[in-house]
């Protein structure tokens, strides 16, 4: 703390006092607190890219194969849906850039608005920020607080991916401009934070809002990226700009720029909202409740209907709009797969358009189930944070038994995934059927796809649920299992991982349909492993005490 | 069955922290019980016990004459709490969770619950985020007192009301006491527990110190007296239980233990009295002796 500090209140009126007096102390206090998650995050996010550099030769020895690269898996749709434009595959910087750099920038603008809405929204619904607001802190100090703390994260993920990659042997500038890239898309989504922890009214509003922006940021690349007619879209999506920098392909250093002036605008934006409204309300005011519940609020499933809901109607408009956009895309896989001799050899290899339409609407299957996998565990662990904001205490000391508030709850961790699968596979089959005039064969067929990934997302869900009864403290690493997971299917076979670690993750273990065989045996086992700890999970929490 | 609440010997430790050591408590059926004891000592562990919440290490617990780990769901029913802290689901208006606990208990009383609106001054409508910490201790303790039980647990139902509605509750307690409910009260508000309380214990660090009425409690501790004698005070300070004795001239002040206040008035009588005051122990002492002296409350142990 400077002494200009210390004096102000003495030498000025206290109305005059800093507006960011007190920011040290509290970027000190959360980084204290984030002691654990922060460093996790960094590490993870800064080591994964060079854990895709360095496999590249290994994959892919000699010129001919990598020179081929760019055409075939660039030219090919549904892969550049998924990770971006191709620019330059043919070396490791260029492939590890495209392979890595929209999914690291997707998860580091994750972590930055959690860590925003921790230290902002979060300390108002707990009511601890009246504490501090009482003592020697400005107005915009918290703001500036959690800002700084998760722009020391993105900045610390960066220069570790610079040092990694710079460390396998790439080039500098490229390094650095993937690396500034993805900390810049971070500042971004830092940015959309300050303004959603000031419109909503609570923290889980203001995470659901700015990862539905995010969301919808990704798919605008996506779309934009696997269509040349509407490439334009890209060019809308700061997620886009990521990959527009072409890392290790030219690189193009004003598109970082454009990250960090809307950056600067978006967080301008919520520093200006943020004095407009009192600590703990929003700018949206409270209207009031009704003064007699209706007749159906009676028991406790009804309370988790409330509480549960509104979270779901949001997930289920998102996984209807996933769904139908790439069932709107799918047919388009078959067409154009690039102009290259390479291209359609390798794509008559796989054995035509039908099998490549096929095999794309098994990717999506899994990449929507481990989607649908984050809402199991958010839907589970709202048991946890129910209970650390002591409302099952008196919830329990009512005639509702641990076995019903539990099932309550599991409803929406079994149902609910169910649900979300289905409407994806429902608009996916739907918008796939329209296109290629069969909707009574595709909508089953694409449905059936998308419900075979149910058992494996239980088995995460299953882990959260586990650790919910037996281990309460630990119940938020069902995240880190759920994310190693999804990292595993994800980026293992690029990382070259041996088949043992990919067994790990239980999407691996699901018949890829429609073009796979349907084989029951693993679905089977997996909804066995999942009952297994959903079981120990219920007997744990029944035996264990409140709080 | 004349206890609603029988506890002997409980013991509950929270990994290395000895949170109960030894815990007695015994409630009658249709009485209003004080539970009183410092901070932390022990009370709120207690009563999550009797809701089931905790599980017991050591010792016997019996409620409304049940075992409240296992027939927990069940015994709910018959009785509301109302929790220390209340934490109110921030959508949900303060109607809307009266009912809904109403609901989940053995059902509530549409007349009661208005006639408590009422009278506590409380709007149903807001939510609960936007209750202030006193409006959202009248939410649970509406939605306890306008329910269909037994037996009312209470954990310091009152730290955030005003006064006015802090003198509401008290008519409302007497009121359910009349109907023959049996409360159990933990307070820290001395004017509340004497004027509501049949019986009160007394917990420190774990374990009971005290159980009696609050006449039996005054009766334990020590009256001051003040004197002006005829003539020099000899021997007052060989005298039982006599405590600083301050001699000046022919004045005295000293405090006695209230059972040694005859062997010590009657020693003042034969020098001979010309002016006396005494002064009974207020609650406030009464309290703070039992929430500090160690040596007496080990003794009382004993």
């Amino acid at each position: 703390m400077s002494t200009t500090l210390e004096r102000a209140p003495a030498a000025k009126p206290i109305a005059r006092s800093n507006q960011l007096a007190g920011t040290g102390q509290l970027v000190r206090l959360a980084l204290r607190r984030d002691r654990v998650i922060l460093p996790v995050w960094v590490l993870v996010l800064g080591l994964m890219t060079s854990a895709g550099a360095g496999p590249y030769e290994a994959l892919y020895p000699t010129e001919a194969e990598r020179a081929g690269l760019t055409a075939t898996m660039g030219g090919n749709p549904s892969l550049t849906l998924l990770y971006g434009p191709a620019f330059d595959l043919s070396t490791p910087g260029g492939f590890t850039a495209w392979r890595f750099g929209a999914f690291v920038g997707l998860f580091l603008a994750l972590a930055c608005i959690f860590t925003v809405t921790r230290h902002t929204r979060q300390e108002e619904d707990t009511g601890r920020q009246e504490l501090l607001s009482s003592t020697v802190v400005g107005r915009y100090a918290s703001l500036t607080a959690a800002v700084i703390v998760a722009a020391i994260g993105s900045v610390a993920t960066g220069v570790l991916m610079v040092a990694m990659l710079v460390g396998t042997g790439l080039p500098a500038s490229g390094s650095v401009a993937l690396a500034a890239g993805v900390t810049l898309c971070g500042f971004v989504f830092i940015g959309v934070a300050t303004i959603t922890a000031q419109v909503a009214e609570y923290s889980r509003t203001a995470n659901g809002i700015a990862i539905a922006v995010l969301g919808s940021t990704f798919l605008l690349r996506a779309v934009g990226d696997a269509t040349r007619e509407a490439s334009w879209l890209s060019w809308l999506s700061p997620v886009g700009w990521a990959t527009q920098i072409r890392a290790f392909a030219d690189e193009r250093w004003w598109v970082l720029a454009l990250l960090a002036g809307t950056a600067v605008v978006l967080a301008t934006i919520g520093y200006r909202l943020l004095p407009r409204r009192d600590v703990g309300m929003s700018l949206i005011p409270a209207r009031p409740g009704p003064a007699e519940a209706a007749g159906s609020l009676r028991n406790s499933f009804a309370l988790a209907l409330r509480l549960q809901r509104g979270p779901l109607v949001g997930w289920v408009i998102g996984f209807a709009v996933f769904g139908a956009l790439f069932g709107s895309l799918a047919a388009g896989i078959g067409d154009v797969i690039g102009d290259s001799a390479e291209a359609q050899q390798m794509f008559a290899r796989l054995g035509g358009s039908q099998s490549m339409i096929d095999s794309f609407i098994a990717a999506m299957a899994g990449i929507v189930a481990m989607i649908a996998s984050l809402y199991s565990v958010q839907a589970t662990l709202r048991m946890r944070s129910e209970e650390t904001a002591f409302r099952v205490e008196p919830l329990l000391a009512t005639r509702v038994s641990r076995f019903g508030f539990a099932a309550s709850h599991l409803v929406f961790t079994v149902v609910g995934t169910a649900l979300l699968l289905a409407v994806s596979g429902l608009f996916t089959g739907l918008l796939h059927g329209i296109r290629v005039g069969d909707i009574g064969g595709q909508v089953p067929s694409v449905i059936g796809a998308s419900m075979a990934q149910l058992p494996a997302v239980l088995v995460v869900a299953g882990v959260g649920v586990a650790l919910f009864g037996l281990l309460p403290r630990f119940a938020a690493l069902a995240w880190a299992v759920a994310s190693l997971f999804l990292l595993i299917s994800l980026f293992g076979p690029v990382a070259n991982v041996s088949q043992s670690v990919l067994n790990i993750s239980p999407y691996q273990h699901i018949p890829k349909l429609p073009s796979a065989e349907l084989t029951t045996t693993p679905l089977v086992l997996l909804t066995a492993i999942a009952l297994v700890l959903f079981a120990a999970g219920l007997a744990g929490f029944r035996r264990r005490d409140i709080g | 069955m004349d206890n609603a609440i029988s506890i002997t010997g409980l013991r509950k430790a929270f990994g290395r922290t000895v949170a109960l050591d030894g815990l007695d408590l015994s409630v009658a059926k249709g009485e209003v019980h004080g539970f009183l004891g410092p901070n932390g000592a022990g009370k709120s562990t207690t009563i999550r016990v009797l809701l089931g919440l905790l599980r017991a290490d050591k010792g016997d617990v019996s409620l409304l004459g049940g075992d409240p780990w296992r027939d927990a769901a069940s015994l709910h029913r018959r009785l509301a709490y109302v929790p220390g802290d209340v934490n109110l689901w921030p959508n949900l208006s303060g109607g809307e969770v009266i009912d809904l606990l109403g609901r989940l208990r053995g059902g509530l009383s549409q007349r009661r619950r208005k006639e408590l609106i009422d009278r506590f001054d409380l709007d149903p409508k807001k939510k609960g985020r936007t209750y202030s910490k006193g409006n959202r201790q009248k939410v649970a303790i509406v939605a306890a007192l306008a329910s269909d039980v037994e037996l009312l647990l209470l954990d310091e139902p009152t730290s955030g009301l005003d006064p006015l509605m802090e003198a509401t509750f008290q008519y409302a307690i007497q009121e359910e006491r009349d109907r023959g409910r049996t409360v159990l009260l933990s307070s820290h508000i001395l004017a509340e527990v004497e004027a509501l309380c049949d019986r009160v214990s007394i917990i420190r660090n774990g374990f009971t110190v005290e159980t009696g009425t609050l006449a039996d409690l005054r009766h334990l501790t020590r009256t001051s007296i003040s004197a002006e004698l005829a003539g020099h005070p000899n021997g007052l300070s060989k005298l039982p239980d006599v405590h600083d004795l301050q001699v000046e001239g022919n004045r005295v002040r000293f405090d006695v233990e209230t059972h040694s206040l005859d062997v010590a008035l009657r020693q003042l009588t034969e020098i001979g009295v010309r002016s006396l005051t005494s002064q009974p122990p207020t609650l406030e002492e009464l309290f703070l002796r039992h929430y500090t002296d160690t040596t007496h409350s080990e003794a009382a142990r004993t």
